[in-house]
């Protein structure tokens, strides 16, 4: 991420005396925290009186700590800024655990803020008393236990510029009651003290000119890109480099919208749910030019017969991924814009050097006529729902033709979550949020609030499944009251519908509790007579939301004209979809990308027999 | 799996142990054995770390390692251009007829007795882990009543030091 994305406003402040409550929120008005989500109790308290009469920061009050903390999430995906959310000790800071973990997976830049019992009850099992910083050690960049109220503007000048650069992550700051609330001085800006905190942003040299040497022979290339390139804001970059180039594109689950679908050069998403045309071409590239990107085991199947015959050349900000699970033949440890940048130049300076000595480079064309014939002969699509029924497929699909790029969606966890991911077109980079490492249900409905409160002009909708809204839908009531009108589109398959499809497919149709519709005498396999408990239409209008029901396909435009139209109030519709639905293509956990089917036992032909 | 030594410095700051330690443990790194204690400079503490891996998970090790805030500097000891050192104290049984031969297993090792009793001696003795082991199993015989051993510290030879540098990180950030 760039350093202006959290840069703090230059002002000069102090020293001023006052209470460590009031240094604490001044120190939050001057890293430039704009909105902030949470819920008071006993030992954050303090910090709650002087952010009552602060006019620059916002104060969201949520119904759950988690929602605060996915709040925290979508906010900062949605805007490049870091999101903020606060939790008094013991339980509301272990509510924040979920989201703290979830956003360390998605290297997203949040800082949490916790109560924390008063300094010498520490240790004691006081009440409400919980070692967060011990608990979220493993799922935070960094945490900090304050004790002393002098220390405040520092730490929270160091927890954002930590959460911001290098690659971002969470960090949390645990604030004892006491240092609270005792006497302080403000000063305003701090010297941070960080000796061993040095993110490498400028890229060597050489490595580059290696890449793009590699790239100019390379007959089978794939620009295989990843979240980086969005939180490092390249995007404009990537695309020159991939119209420099001519170079295939895949972008990963995390990276949707770094590089237009439409563009003709980009193949779709790689991974378990990838298109044929992008897990394929990484399974037969020559070269994989991986620019913020991890080598994920959804990416990479198994990972001994991933991309068997490439070389890689593996950019990222954090060392620590680069041969983590795939040795790099090219490393190149830097920021995804300034790496990109470079390349630029270097590409050129081959093109014209192969240009000058009348040698063939940056040839693709062999490689472009293979990728277009598995483009067209295993488009990403779906079967037909029964007569009468709505297919969930078609329902995504619609949503995205009808709000179109512009708008920001987000999703929750599961079937829902990869139909989004394949049948909404992402043109523009911030418009796709999701929980894609720690893959956390209940995500969607928050960080949609969170990404609406931080762009109050954007569309915001969020595509869920009745799974996942039952775990986090009391947010609704926080946007309701809070005027953030987001839109909520329910994919109510009456059941855990990917854990369903796992079933189907590896556990002989034996529906063990995925359906969430009935009781447990109800063995799912049977038609899905919902039961409407919960009713989510009356669950929602109890929330202060509108809300409508679409269960026939006929319907289907005009209950997305009418949510489209409703923009004083969120608005939530239970589309009640086919519960056989699945994701294809698939590559089996465990098993090989070469092994992707494209639709249930539908293995694509790639002429394996001729190698 | 080899034996490799680290030398780690990090911030005198409290949690940077258990940081240290839950990395080690999340990650699946086994540690052989960690000294950590005060150097030159009072913010920053030293850890010598043993770790037994792989040359590729060393590097994961270091990288992750690295990744602590909390860590300053992290430097691969060559175990030819270092001098290790571990302590050992251990009680030997030992009466009035064996105290001679024990004392003497004692001088050999250049080890020092450093308390006496009409039935036991405590022996106190620095060096490489193979002296230890070998002058541990020269006073087997006689009964090794209690041991304790402290893990390895580890420094390179000649005039190089590997903190300068990092002494004037840490002055530039105060």
């Amino acid at each position: 991420m760039t350093e202006q994305a959290a840069a703090p406003v230059p002002q000069h402040a102090g020293p001023e005396p006052m209470t460590g409550a009031q240094s604490l929120i001044r120190s939050l008005e001057a890293v430039g925290a704009e909105t902030v989500f949470g819920i008071p109790g006993g030992a954050i308290l303090p910090a709650y009186d002087p952010l009552m009469d602060s006019t620059k920061v916002r104060h969201i009050l949520v119904r759950h700590e988690q929602g605060a903390g996915h709040a925290a999430t979508g906010y900062a995906q949605a805007t490049g800024k870091v999101g903020v959310c606060m939790a008094t000790s013991g339980p509301g800071a272990t509510n924040l655990v979920t989201p703290i973990a979830d956003a360390y997976m998605d290297s997203v830049p949040i800082v949490a803020i916790t109560g924390q019992v008063a300094s010498k009850a520490i240790g004691t099992d006081a009440f409400q008393e919980a070692d967060i910083c011990g608990i979220t050690m493993p799922i935070t960049k960094h945490n900090f236990l304050v004790t002393d109220a002098a220390d405040i503007p520092r730490v929270i000048a160091e927890a954002f510029h930590i959460a911001a650069t290098g690659r971002p992550g969470p960090v949390l700051v645990d604030i004892a009651k006491d240092a609270l609330q005792a006497r302080t001085v403000f000063r305003w800006p701090v010297e941070t003290q960080l000796p061993g905190y040095r993110p490498v942003t400028k890229p060597h040299a050489k490595q580059i000119r290696e890449a793009a040497k590699l790239l100019a022979t390379s007959k089978r290339p794939v620009l295989y890109v990843g979240g980086g390139v969005l939180k490092a804001q390249a995007t404009t970059e990537l695309r020159i480099l991939a119209e420099l180039t001519g170079a295939p594109v895949v972008t990963t689950l995390m990276a949707l919208g770094a590089f237009p679908d439409s563009h003709d050069q980009h193949l779709g998403m790689p991974g378990m749910h990838g298109s044929v045309a992008a897990v394929t071409a990484l399974q037969k590239a020559d070269l994989l030019f991986a620019l913020g990107t991890r080598f994920d085991d959804r990416v990479t199947g198994r990972l001994d017969t991933f991309a068997p015959f490439a070389k890689i050349v593996h950019a990222d900000i954090d060392p620590a991924e680069i041969g983590k699970n795939r040795a790099a033949d090219v490393p190149i440890v830097g920021d995804a814009r300034e790496i990109i940048a470079d390349l630029i130049v270097a590409v050129q300076q081959e093109q014209s050097a192969a240009q000058a000595a009348g040698e063939a480079r940056f040839e693709y064309g062999a490689w472009w006529e293979q990728l277009n014939a598995w483009r067209k002969t295993y488009p990403v699509g779906y079967d037909p729902a029964p007569e009468g029924m709505l297919s969930p497929q078609q329902v995504i699909e619609r949503i995205g033709q009808k709000v179109g790029p512009d708008a920001i969606y987000a999703a929750g966890v599961g079937q829902h979550q990869m139909w989004a991911s394949q049948f909404i077109n992402f043109e523009k980079p911030a418009t796709w949020l999701n929980s894609g490492g720690a893959g956390t249900m209940g995500y969607a409905v928050p960080a949609a609030m969170g990404a609406k409160a931080g762009c109050p002009d954007a569309t915001v909708w969020a595509i869920d499944g009745d799974g996942c809204f039952q775990m986090t839908n009391q947010e609704l009531v926080t946007c309701a009251l809070n005027n953030i009108p987001i839109k909520v589109a329910i994919i109510n398959n009456g059941s855990l519908g990917m854990v369903r499809q796992w079933q189907t497919l590896f556990y002989n149709q034996r529906y063990s509790n995925t359906v969430l519709h009935d009781g447990p005498e109800n063995d799912g396999r049977g038609p899905a007579a919902g039961t409407r408990i919960p009713d989510f239409v009356k669950l929602s209008e109890a929330m202060g939301c509108y809300a409508l029901r679409c269960e026939r396909p006929e319907d289907l435009d005009a209950v997305i004209d009418k949510a489209m139209a409703l923009n004083d109030a969120p608005v939530v519709i239970d589309f009640i979809v086919h519960q056989d639905a699945m994701v294809w293509p698939m590559v089996a956990a465990g098993t090989s990308n070469d092994e992707i089917l494209a639709a249930r036992d539908v293995r694509p032909d790639f002429g394996d027999e001729n190698d | 799996m080899s034996k490799h030594t680290l030398s780690v410095l990090v911030e005198n700051k409290p949690g940077v142990l258990a940081r240290i330690a839950a990395l080690f443990s999340r990650r699946g790194f086994n540690i052989d054995s960690l000294a950590v204690g005060p150097t030159e400079h009072p913010d920053i503490s030293r850890m010598t770390i043993v770790v037994n891996v792989e040359d590729l998970p060393l590097e994961q090790v270091t990288k992750q390692l690295n990744k602590l805030i909390n860590v300053i500097k992290i430097v691969e000891l060559d175990p030819s251009a270092a001098v290790r050192r571990e302590l050992m104290l251990v009680k030997v049984r030992a009466d009035a007829e064996t105290r001679s031969q024990v004392t003497e297993i004692v001088q050999l090792f250049r080890a020092k007795t450093v308390d006496v009793s009409p039935d036991a001696v405590t022996i106190e003795a620095t060096g490489s882990g193979d002296k230890l082991e070998a002058m541990l199993k020269m006073l087997e015989p006689y009964g090794v009543k209690e041991l304790v051993q402290s893990g390895m510290v580890a420094i390179g030879r000649g005039a190089r030091s590997i903190t300068d540098r990092s002494l004037r990180a840490v002055e530039r950030s105060a």
